[in-house]
């Protein structure tokens, strides 16, 4: 595999964990987040911070990147109960530009230069290869997707579903607002964190530009192209809008400007998404699948 | 200079609240968040711009780029957020924010990536009172805002039009119901917001003489930091929000020299108000 293919795959893998972790928020929860690279952010810095300042080994710093994000997302999830739908969307957004202008205001996070010198992980004392790596990040986004389909299947999915379609009606029916928001936040900015450790790590420097609300916008986009609300959704979204830069890489100009008029189109004529809960593509493979299997069961 | 930074700020303030404005009368009427309305501000200062250059005198250039404008932002609502008003609130919003990105390009490539500059010469001298100075540009900004302004409340309070266009925005359902023809208010409002937005993006060109594909940017998002902070859907509450933020501003840069950007104080404002009042200033349930 040559280096530009893994150097591509790597950023996808990073993206699914987000788009994935941002899902947990937006679609399970139904808590639209325009700051999720805010959450990101934090988890990079977290890590970054750790290798270079006080010089711990990789497998210490994922953890407390982790840790670190999840509990600053509790704390930022708190103002976010104060507001609902569109309140809570530009709350969000106003989070994400103030922890960008702490990162590039406050000398204790590098300024502008940001952090270098990030160290890349080793096993053993020989330093990871690329190859390595994307193997890691491929384990943790399988990791991602365990927790997720945990989460659909238990009681706290549930209990997230249930505030997502009417807030009222779950509080009624016993539903702890509170902690059940509170639960989706610290997931998902958790994982998020845990992208970040993985993002420092791979481009062993990060500045307070990475992070900034286009970004956020990247990993929402990517969240509602493939289909919100649906564990395929986001992880097709990712690749799919991953590899768009590469690809229109020979229209170079025009690059950006497709971007927005594919958001634009999908939304008008696709709004769930390319594969989401009863998009044109989802109904079509699910007819595939019935006759497939009536097919069968004729011949059979 | 305390009076010289208060009038810096209600310019600043003036220019935020016609590009607020416009955001707000959408969300009151379709309730989305009408990001690529920057970009319609963009577009105004092209238009106004490119008018300028055919006749070569600023009323029409302004005019201009108003109708101009206002004409784009019909299109928008048709072709675009008509179709989506039955779906979940985040396909407007991506959708927006698609069209925001695709108009910036759009600008970049036809226009170039440059800052060009809007040539106005003013006559007219500085009015001078005491340490206060009034430049020609900023008397342009505060006449063009105060008519607008009172443009906008004689439509709004005093006209039939105005009166159907406040029941859409309070029940979009119930005035259809009542034979308020949904429809075309809305058509008007965007009218009318996106009109206000190009007149936005002339000023800001010719005050800055700059005009070039990002000066979206930064509107995009304060103005919906403005909106929030007013009260989302109240016009007067978005006008104080715009020269809140404004004025705080110009003050905050000019005497407390405060380790933040100051596109960030917008929000740490916005967010202080919404943990004490979470429908904005005056906004309500």
């Amino acid at each position: 595999m040559s280096a530009y293919f893994v150097t591509v795959a790597i950023t996808i893998g990073i993206y699914v964990i987000l788009a994935i972790s941002l899902n947990i928020i937006t679609g399970y929860a139904g808590q639209i987040s325009l700051g999720h690279a805010a959450f990101f952010g934090i988890g990079a810095y977290a890590s970054g911070m750790l290798a270079t300042r006080v010089g711990a080994p990789f497998f210490l710093c994922l953890p407390f990147a982790v840790v670190v994000t999840g509990i600053v997302g509790a704390i930022l999830g708190i103002p976010c109960l104060r507001v609902k739908e569109d309140f809570l969307a530009i709350t969000t957004m106003g989070i994400n530009f103030v922890v960008q202008a702490i990162f590039l205001y406050v000398p204790f996070f590098g300024g502008a230069l940001g952090i270098s010198n990030i160290p890349v992980p080793s096993i053993h004392g020989a330093e990871m290869t690329k190859s390595a790596y994307l193997i890691m990040v491929v384990l943790f986004v399988l990791l991602a997707v365990v927790v997720d389909g945990w989460l659909t299947r238990s009681w706290t999915g549930l209990a997230l579903a249930s505030i997502r379609e009417d807030e009222t009606a779950a509080e009624m029916s016993g539903v702890n607002l509170t902690r059940f928001k509170v639960i989706a936040f610290v997931l998902g900015s958790a994982m998020a964190g845990l992208a970040g450790g993985l993002y420092a790590h791979f481009m062993s420097f990060i500045s307070a530009a990475d992070f900034g609300f286009p970004e956020s916008i990247v990993i929402l986009s990517m969240v509602v192209f493939g289909g919100i609300g649906t564990l395929r959704g986001p992880i097709i979204g990712a690749i799919i809008l991953g590899i768009a830069p590469e690809l229109f890489r020979p229209i170079l100009d025009y690059r950006t400007l497709l971007y927005g008029a594919m958001l634009v189109a999908l939304m008008r004529f696709q709004p769930q998404g390319l594969l989401g809960i009863d998009s044109f593509l989802t109904r079509n493979f699910r007819r595939l699948w019935k006759q497939e299997a009536s097919i069968d069961e004729a011949s059979a | 200079m305390l009076a010289q930074q208060l009038v810096n700020g209600i310019t600043i303030g003036s220019i935020y609240a016609l590009i607020a404005l416009g955001l707000t009368i959408v969300y009151g009427v379709l309730k989305i968040l009408h990001i690529a309305h920057a970009g319609v501000y963009a577009m105004g200062a092209y238009l106004g711009l490119w008018v300028y250059h055919l006749v070569p005198n600023l009323f029409v250039a302004m005019v201009g780029a108003m109708i101009l404008s206002g004409v784009a932002g019909i299109f928008i609502e048709r072709f675009l957020y008509k179709s989506m008003l039955d779906k979940s609130r985040i396909v407007p919003l991506i959708a927006s924010i698609g069209l925001f990105i695709a108009m910036e390009e759009a600008f970049r490539i036809i226009s170039g990536p440059y800052v060009k500059a809007f040539p106005v010469h003013f006559k007219q001298k500085p009015w001078i009172f005491g340490s206060m100075r009034i430049s020609a540009p900023q008397m342009l900004v505060f006449g063009v805002t105060i008519v607008l302004l009172v443009l906008l409340w004689w439509v709004i309070s005093r006209t039939r039009m105005g009166k159907a266009l406040r029941a859409v925005s309070m029940d979009r359902e119930m005035a259809d119901a009542l034979g308020v023809a949904t429809e075309r208010i809305i058509l008007l409002s965007f009218f009318i917001s996106s009109a206000l937005a190009g007149a936005a993006g002339v000023l800001v060109g010719v005050f800055y003489n700059s005009v070039y594909p990002t000066m979206g940017d930064i509107p995009a998002y304060k103005a919906l930091a403005i909106i929030v902070l007013g009260g989302m859907g109240s016009i007067p509450g978005t006008i104080l929000g715009a020269f809140l933020i404004g004025i705080s501003e110009t003050f905050l840069i000019g005497f407390v020299n405060i380790p933040l950007p100051r596109d960030a104080l917008a929000f740490i404002v916005m967010i202080a108000v919404l943990m004490f009042r979470p429908y904005g200033l005056l906004g309500k349930e």
